[in-house]
């Protein structure tokens, strides 16, 4: 289809402006980018993570069995307002050295408080009443890469699309058909697949799923030689990463950064970590700064910290940025069990040498008669952090953006 | 050979009544490996001599002795369990610690894993996963073996029982009750989880007629408070003190009823009350009725499904009181089951592949007197069947295995680039070393399997005797040729060369001490079935 450029109005991007010459380097030069996704199932405690130095006792006394201590909260440089949560003092390094953007209450209007619902919209990009077929990230690879899988590995784009590293395929990378991404949970393993001789299947419903799965048999032999082929390019990775098996999120951003370094061209990768659902105890009752919720900051904080030292001792780090998301925030105050029941927005970071530093959007604040059913205002649609990284990051044309996200959504200044 | 003609188009317009058609081994294959793990040949041809009605009432209502608890398989050197002897029960245990749980939750599972793999001519075991599915709960986060063990029992206890008093049941089931968070919800700090997940999941769903609110939420929560669980007892207990006795206002979509607030011993009945009010909604009969179609039929509901399948079922689930059993068998004797479009129109989960090979396959498993091989066996192929991501008594979350529910992928999501040469490596593995423990194997007999089927002599009919035991789609016949010329007859092709397959099988039969005639003979039958099982077909059922 052909893109239409609209005519010029105000806002229009620059990038509509610059001559044809120019523009066809930058989108070369965007084709080199990677996405890495970091999804945190199960709903993360945003208040709990980055929190309002600047309303202290009103946090604190909204989860007074969960808050954690003014004096142990990290500090932000020129953001004296806002402070992260004592298990990521490598975040906070990062953030203070420029390479981490955090956008403050990240939502969508209407939000869902169901795990699964949420998580549909969060990965399919959908409103609250809508459901889509396809997931975000798929519509952005359809767009990119028209008919995939056909006429696919190309001498343009002979790697994967997409790499989930785990074993299902995220909705996300739901594509108008099938899906755009591999999963792979080891480099290393891949297995040599008999090359089925391919027979006409017909149109039932076994002869679908076979075409599904010779399909998948397919691709799995196709890619297999190129990932352990960019696998074993590698031979050598920072010495931050924790020991193999201490650290799931860490494991699996050492496999990312090994295929980007190895050279694949691969444009986006997914990873995750669970445990998030954090309904009781989610600190220690005797100490706030300890517990479940500070284990998982803390895992996610030190996976980030050597995946970043990673990219820049492969000399790759120009050419990725990363997101963490999760389904939702909790509720602004605590339960007595001391945890948090499923709320509405959270703050996000955005990660990488190529974001622009800082705190997008305000603290937090609520009504001083705080009830159990109050959960943290929306600031920035997690749409429009979609829209930036496609815009900005890989330098998608507006009107791509929008049939991407279905609508306009404004960018924001964090790439 | 008599499999059904091809269908065309994703549509089946089929409805629910009885089925008159033919009662073959496709159709009784079909019915089996639905109900069942795999369709061995033996239960085939036990069910074909029956009629399509008895075999179903079989398959649903004949009861089977309850199986024997696990027991201790864990005694090794660093550990000896001072209060259960190796070999006998430990579920009389009161006793739980960081030394005896998590060996006990992995004999546990292994347990069940040989419960499938062993299991009556029955859906009992097809149905304690489904509810598995449904109720989930995950032994990581129960972390107690008893109760998990417990739970088990519960559901096979009511597979195919009443499924309103199940929902009763597992509501203060501990496993339940550990796994979210009832224990934890209290007047003074109410917790949602339950609340939530008993309308969201377990009854009214998320369907285009449910209509349930945040506040029913909230609401259902406050009835469910009060319960304890006592850690020395391992019992549950309705504390009334923990109990919010204020009264408790539902939406409209339960018709604004209130469920008035009870004080002391008697508030536990605010549950009946409860679920009496889910049960009132129609929505539930027509969503257990698609989960129920979805997880044996097909993946997708369309318009005429929905109208000509799940609105008849729901309304015979409503008017037998929410007795599963009837319901079962009016979908397995339908039409619409049978259609031809229907064979073949599901992945298979890892379960039905790795539990069904050893079926189809009459895997023997070391018996009880072997007791510590026979969990190592069971635990080796249940860690497999994990790998390919179905973690039995752990799935990934409260909603289950995604491939059971998630739109639009469904079943294919059982399929990706890491788990399809998984797949691929099992059956290969059983195809050629087995897993082994103490020199006990379990691993194909090749020679056997053949030995088993009509003909087996003529390469022609051990080919499609194979492809119809082992596939409920029909192989091309290109596919069918390849495979005799290429992998029985070393390349040699057209009829002429038949009689070297025969003369070497009849050798075999004859001088079974020509030991190189013998390698010959299982060299290629190995070859034969590892091929058949790499197809895409075999992921089928």
């Amino acid at each position: 289809m052909p893109v239409m450029l609209p005519a010029l109005l105000p806002g229009v991007s620059l990038q509509a402006l610059v001559s044809p010459l120019l523009h066809t380097v930058i989108r070369e030069e965007a084709q080199d980018r990677v996405l890495v996704l970091i999804q945190l199932s199960g709903g993360n405690d945003g208040l709990n993570t980055v929190i309002p130095l600047e309303f202290y006792p009103a946090y604190r006394s909204a989860r007074t069995n969960i808050a954690i201590p003014e004096d142990k909260i990290l500090r932000l440089e020129g953001f004296d307002g806002t402070g992260l949560n004592p298990a990521m003092p490598e975040l906070q390094q990062l953030f203070n050295a420029g390479k981490v953007a955090i956008i403050q209450g990240v939502s969508y209007p209407q939000p869902n408080f169901s795990h699964f619902r949420a998580t549909d919209i969060w990965l399919t990009g959908a409103d609250a009443g809508q459901v889509l077929p396809t997931g975000w990230a798929g519509r952005y690879l359809d767009e990119e890469y028209p008919n995939f899988p056909k006429g696919y590995p190309s001498v343009n784009m002979p790697d994967p699309l997409a790499i989930q590293v785990g074993s299902l395929v995220s909705p996300a990378l739901q594509g108008p058909s099938l899906t755009m991404g591999m999963a792979i949970s080891n480099p290393d393993n891949f297995y040599h697949l008999i090359g089925d001789k391919a027979d006409p299947v017909n149109n039932s419903r076994a002869g679908e799923l076979l075409a599904y799965i010779r399909e998948m048999s397919v691709k799995t032999d196709q890619y297999a030689g190129v990932i352990r082929k960019a696998a074993m390019k590698v031979t050598k990775q920072s010495g931050k990463y924790p020991a193999a098996g201490k650290n799931a999120l860490a494991d699996q951003l050492k496999i990312v950064a090994r295929l980007i370094a190895g050279g694949l061209r691969t444009r986006i990768y997914l990873v995750s970590m669970g445990g998030f659902d954090t309904h009781a105890r989610q600190t220690d009752a005797k100490d706030t700064t300890m517990g479940t919720h500070a284990k998982l900051l803390a895992k996610l904080s030190e996976a980030i910290d050597a995946f970043q030292d990673d990219l820049g001792y492969l000399q790759v780090s120009n050419r990725v940025v990363g997101m963490t998301f999760s389904e939702f925030g909790r509720r602004i105050q605590s339960n007595a069990s001391g945890g948090t029941d499923h709320g509405a927005a959270a703050p996000v970071f955005v990660f990488g040498e190529g974001v622009r530093p800082g705190i997008i959007g305000q603290n937090p604040t609520w009504p001083s008669k705080l009830t159990v059913n109050d959960n943290l205002a929306l600031q920035y649609d997690f749409r429009a952090i979609y829209s930036t990284l496609l815009e900005k990051w890989f330098r998608t044309e507006e009107a791509v953006t929008s049939a991407v996200l279905l609508k306009d959504y404004p960018t924001l200044s964090i790439i | 050979m008599a499999n059904p003609t091809p269908a065309t188009g994703l549509s089946v317009s089929s409805g629910i009544r009885r089925y008159k058609g033919e009662w073959k081994r496709p159709q009784v294959a079909h019915l089996l490996r639905r109900t069942m793990f795999g369709a061995p040949t033996e239960d085939v041809d036990y069910f074909l001599r029956k009629s399509p009605k008895k075999a179903v009432r079989e398959l649903i209502r004949q009861e089977y002795p309850l199986p024997a608890p696990p027991i201790n398989n864990y005694t090794d050197a660093n550990y000896v369990d001072p209060e259960i002897a190796p070999g006998a029960d430990w579920t009389a245990s009161m006793k739980y610690d960081g030394m005896n749980n998590g060996r006990r939750k992995n004999s546990f599972k292994s347990w069940w894993f040989g419960l499938m793999t062993g299991q009556d001519r029955s859906i009992r075991e097809k149905m304690v996963l489904f509810w598995h599915n449904h109720f989930v709960t995950e032994t990581n986060t129960v972390d107690n073996a008893l109760f998990c063990y417990r739970y088990n029992v519960l559901l096979r206890n009511y597979a195919l029982g009443n499924f309103k008093e199940l929902v009763r049941a597992i509501t203060v089931e501990p496993a339940m009750l550990r796994y979210l968070n009832g224990y934890a919800n209290t007047k003074k700090a109410p917790d949602e989880n339950y609340g939530r997940e008993l309308q969201e999941l377990f009854t009214i769903g998320k369907g285009p007629g449910s209509h349930y609110t945040e506040a029913d939420v909230k609401a259902a929560a406050r009835v469910l408070t009060g319960y304890t669980i006592n850690y020395k007892t391992y019992t549950v207990s309705f504390d009334p003190n923990r109990h919010d006795p204020t009264d408790k206002q539902f939406s409209a979509f339960y018709d604004n009823q209130v469920i008035k607030g009870m004080n002391g011993k008697e508030a536990e009945t605010e549950i009946d009350q409860l679920v009496d009010m889910i049960f009132s909604r129609q929505e539930v009969s027509a969503f257990i009725c698609r989960k129920l179609y979805r997880f044996f039929v097909y993946h997708t509901i369309d318009e005429t499904t929905e109208r000509e399948v799940i609105k008849p079922l729901a309304q015979l689930f409503r008017k037998k009181n929410y007795e599963i059993a009837p319901v079962l068998e009016e979908l397995f004797l339908s039409r619409h089951f049978f259609d031809p479009n229907n064979y073949g129109s599901m992945i298979k989960s890892p379960v039905d592949l790795t539990a069904g090979l050893c079926r189809e396959f009459h895997l023997t498993f070391p018996t009880a007197m072997d007791c510590e091989e026979q969990y190592n066996l069971w635990e080796q192929l249940r860690n497999q069947t994990a790998g390919m991501q179905q973690n039995i008594g752990d799935p990934p979350n409260v909603a289950g295995w995604a491939a059971y529910y998630q739109q639009p992928e469904y079943g294919k999501l059982w399929i990706s680039s890491d788990t399809l040469p998984k797949r691929n490596q099992f059956t290969d593995r059983m195809m050629g070393n087995g897993f082994g423990n103490n020199g006990k194997k379990v691993v194909i007999d090749p020679v056997a399997f053949a030995a088993a089927l009509p003909h087996p002599e003529d390469p022609d009919l051990l080919i499609a005797g194979s492809a119809e035991a082992l596939f409920s789609v029909p192989l091309p016949p290109e596919e069918l040729q390849f495979i005799k010329t290429s992998l029985l007859l070393s390349g040699l092709e057209g009829t002429a060369s038949d009689h070297y397959w025969t003369n070497a099988w009849t050798t075999l039969q004859d001088k079974p001490e020509d030991k190189a005639n013998h390698n010959a003979v299982a060299g290629k039958l190995k070859n034969l079935f590892r091929h058949l099982m790499e197809l895409p077909e075999y992921q089928l059922m």
